[in-house]
């Protein structure tokens, strides 16, 4: 699905990803760890098409196509969702009329006819269900006023109506306290199936607790230097980061 | 179809083809225009080609003789070359458009704007002036209105029908609310005022339908000096919409308007406004000057609340006010102002407290791209006998762009200590967070930018009449294209 060679990316001369090899699969969940400032938001927003990102070398292949030249809505319209770390609020724009012109746009991109009001009423419906979301919650305004936790479940209320082929979720854990954390989570697992993919980035093994991952990558200085599998998340957590990083900058030193 | 109703349809069709035809074929041998410049000559002419009575004449020379002694304004904080006064022709015979075989022969570039209005196509015909075609469609919709406002007792007519017709309503409040000498612009208009707008709504009536300028027969373009006064008896109430989303090109560069509005006791009147007039073009020539004047006057119970969407004109200079007079009176104003390109605004409102327990509401939005400057000016004046009067201000400035400017001038006089008032004011700009987050929904910028701007604006919007509201967030979006690059 997702094919990441050798992509190197930066902001103005500040190159902050230096070669990142990924490939993910349908059907595959991949955890992304690291240190503070180890690039991961900044794989996420490059995957995402954020254009204050400069994109020096490698590609990025989406299903076979080259999406580096696409605009984040033409991205966004293929299929690629990214859950933000820092959701933005949009005042005076209700939570149903945002994701009712987000879907309407994204069909009329893959030439879908508009969905009913009726039909998009009953999938909010259902899909506020499997994230216990309470009703009232459709109109208030995009962010607006909404606790962390809130913000978080909002991210991935819209994946769940957005039915993305590829989601990455950046830090969703982060902000959130144990009983949001494992909604959240559990809402991830149920829209969880063998056609689309989850790339989890986190810092903390916490997540991973609840999203089990298939593969555990560590960036470091912008670049993976180690996969492994779920394993690898629970070394982390008892060794910490320490013990690869200074192996890695040892070889790239 | 009723005889009656039949006849009524006849006599429009009738006036609407003879009207096509005066327009279309002969050249009236009087002529139409007179020389240019305002002297008091002119005035006399204005007045004796509308064969008005002598208290109207008067009226307007004494107008003329006060707005010699006057000074055109300079405090607003927009720049533009002063109109020369004497270089203007201060009367002619209702604009002629030319006339279109068809909306084929219509200006692409208007075309387009008005499928994205959404404008009908049978109203894009009345809009751009297609001979040929009467609308029976429209021509009965407009026979019954008529039918059911008259059957009220609602008096609706263009203002030079109300002087001949009900000379003692006009009379009696033709300047009781802006008076001649209230400023230089309302002193030229009632000197030379050509049409407008007249509209009585008798007591205890509730008028039962919004009344709009569109539904005004025989209604030849909006004049260059527009006079309107609507006056709501005691209980009534009235929902007046004026203007039109569509784009509106004059070749007149000077517009000074003037609006009356009277709400007597316990009277509510909801005046609502989206204007479009040329703002000129992307490097800022041409456009329209829109000097406006309006107020409305409150007494015991009553409610005004004033609606504004103003999109259009080169240079605007317009605050639309209330004079809270009785007690328990209710000012409202709720606006927003975008300029674009080159335009400059300089509008907002004043609230006089004059009665017991009134109350006032402002909510102004001022949206600025391109190299515009928009400014909020307004004016909250608490007298000493307006005890436990209150007053909300909320005036907000949205910035796209970083060659554009917003200022905010909030007068506030206060002489009475039991009053209340809050003003509240932000700016902000449509961050590029906000633009990748909608983008990442698949939401196109310019869609992303319209979503915005319509959040940031829904306050007012939510005050317009349903189907003014949906044209008025059209418009926004078209007043915004390409103004993010």
């Amino acid at each position: 699905m997702l094919k990441i060679k050798n992509l190197k990316a930066g902001i103005e001369d500040n190159q902050i990803l230096k070669g990142i090899n990924l490939e993910v699969n349908a059907g595959e969940v991949h955890a992304i760890m690291g240190p503070n400032g180890s690039g991961k938001s900044t794989l996420a927003s490059v995957i995402a098409g954020k254009e204050e990102y400069e994109v020096v070398e490698g590609n990025i292949d989406f299903e076979d196509d080259d999406i580096l030249e696409l605009s984040p809505e033409e991205r966004a319209q293929k299929g690629v969702f990214l859950s933000f770390q820092y959701p933005v609020e949009i005042p005076g724009i209700s939570v149903s009329n945002f994701i009712k012109t987000s879907i309407s746009e994204q069909r009329k991109a893959t030439g879908m006819k508009p969905m009913s009001t009726k039909d998009l009423l009953k999938m909010m419906r259902d899909k506020m269900e499997l994230l216990n979301i309470k009703s009232g919650y459709l109109s208030r305004n995009m962010n607006e006023g909404f606790s962390g936790g809130e913000k978080k479940r909002n991210e991935v209320f819209q994946m769940a109506m957005l039915n993305p082929k590829l989601s990455i979720l950046d830090e969703t854990d982060s902000g959130l306290d144990i009983d949001a954390l494992r909604i959240v989570a559990n809402g991830v697992n149920k829209l969880k199936n063998k056609n689309n993919a989850t790339i989890v980035i986190t810092h903390y093994q916490r997540l991973l607790d609840y999203i089990v991952p298939d593969f555990v990558h560590v960036l470091h200085n912008g670049r993976i230097i180690k996969s492994g599998g779920k394993e690898l998340a629970l070394e982390l957590e008892e060794k910490g980061y320490d013990w690869i990083t200074k192996e890695a900058d040892k070889k790239w030193d | 179809m009723s005889d009656k109703k039949k006849r009524s349809e006849d006599e429009l069709l009738e006036k609407v083809t003879s009207t096509e035809y005066k327009y279309g074929f002969t050249t009236d041998i009087e002529s139409d225009t007179i020389p240019k410049g305002l002297s008091e000559e002119v005035v006399r002419i204005i007045s004796a080609k509308k064969n008005e009575p002598s208290w109207m004449l008067e009226y307007r020379l004494n107008a003329y003789k006060a707005w010699l002694e006057m000074e055109e304004p300079n405090w607003a904080n927009v720049n533009y070359k002063k109109p020369d006064y004497q270089d203007v022709i201060y009367y002619s015979a209702p604009k002629q458009k030319p006339v279109l075989d068809s909306l084929d022969d219509l200006d692409p570039e208007m075309k387009n704007t008005f499928d994205k209005l959404g404008i009908s196509l049978e109203e894009q015909k009345k809009l751009a002036n297609v001979a040929v075609d009467i609308v029976m469609d429209s021509v009965s919709v407009a026979t019954s209105f008529k039918e059911t406002l008259s059957e009220k007792g609602i008096i609706f007519c263009s203002i030079s029908d109300a002087i001949q017709e009900h000379p003692k309503l006009v009379k009696k409040y033709l300047g009781s609310v802006v008076p001649t000498r209230d400023n230089f612009f309302s002193a030229l208009n009632s000197a030379v005022f050509s049409d407008g707008s007249f509209c009585y709504i008798p007591k205890g009536v509730k008028c039962p339908m919004e009344l709009s300028t569109y539904f005004r027969i025989n209604e030849a373009g909006t004049g260059q000096f527009e006079r309107t006064l609507l006056i709501a008896d005691e209980g009534s109430q009235v929902s007046y919409l004026e203007g039109c989303t569509a784009p509106m090109r004059d070749e007149n560069q000077l517009h000074a308007a003037v609006v009356e509005l009277v709400a007597m006791d316990d009277a509510d009147i909801k005046y609502s406004t989206v204007q479009n007039w040329y703002p000129g073009n992307d490097e800022g020539v041409g456009g329209v000057f829109n000097f406006v004047t309006k107020r409305g006057i409150c007494y015991k119970n009553a409610k005004i609340s004033w609606t504004q969407v103003e999109t259009g004109s080169a240079v605007t200079w317009k605050y639309p006010s209330c004079i809270l007079k009785g007690d328990n009176s209710i000012g409202e104003f709720f606006s927003v102002a975008v300029t674009n390109n080159f335009q400059q605004a300089d509008t907002g409102t004043k609230m006089i407290h004059l009665g017991k327990n009134t109350k006032s509401t402002i909510i102004a939005k001022g949206i600025s791209a391109g190299k515009s400057n928009g400014n909020y000016r307004g004016l909250v004046r608490i007298s000493k006998g307006a005890t436990n009067s209150r007053n909300f201000s909320q005036c907000d400035s949205l910035l796209m762009g970083d060659k554009c400017g917003s200022h905010t001038f909030p007068y506030i006089e206060v002489k009475n200590n039991s009053s209340k008032i809050e003003h509240e004011a932000t700016t902000s700009k449509i961050g590029e967070d906000q633009l990748f987050y909608c983008n990442q929904r698949g939401i196109g910028t310019e869609q992303a930018i319209a979503l915005i701007v319509n959040g940031y604006c829904k306050d007012v919007l939510n005050q317009l009449p349903m189907e003014f509201a949906v044209e008025a967030q059209k418009l926004l979006e078209i007043s915004l294209e390409g103004s993010v690059g």
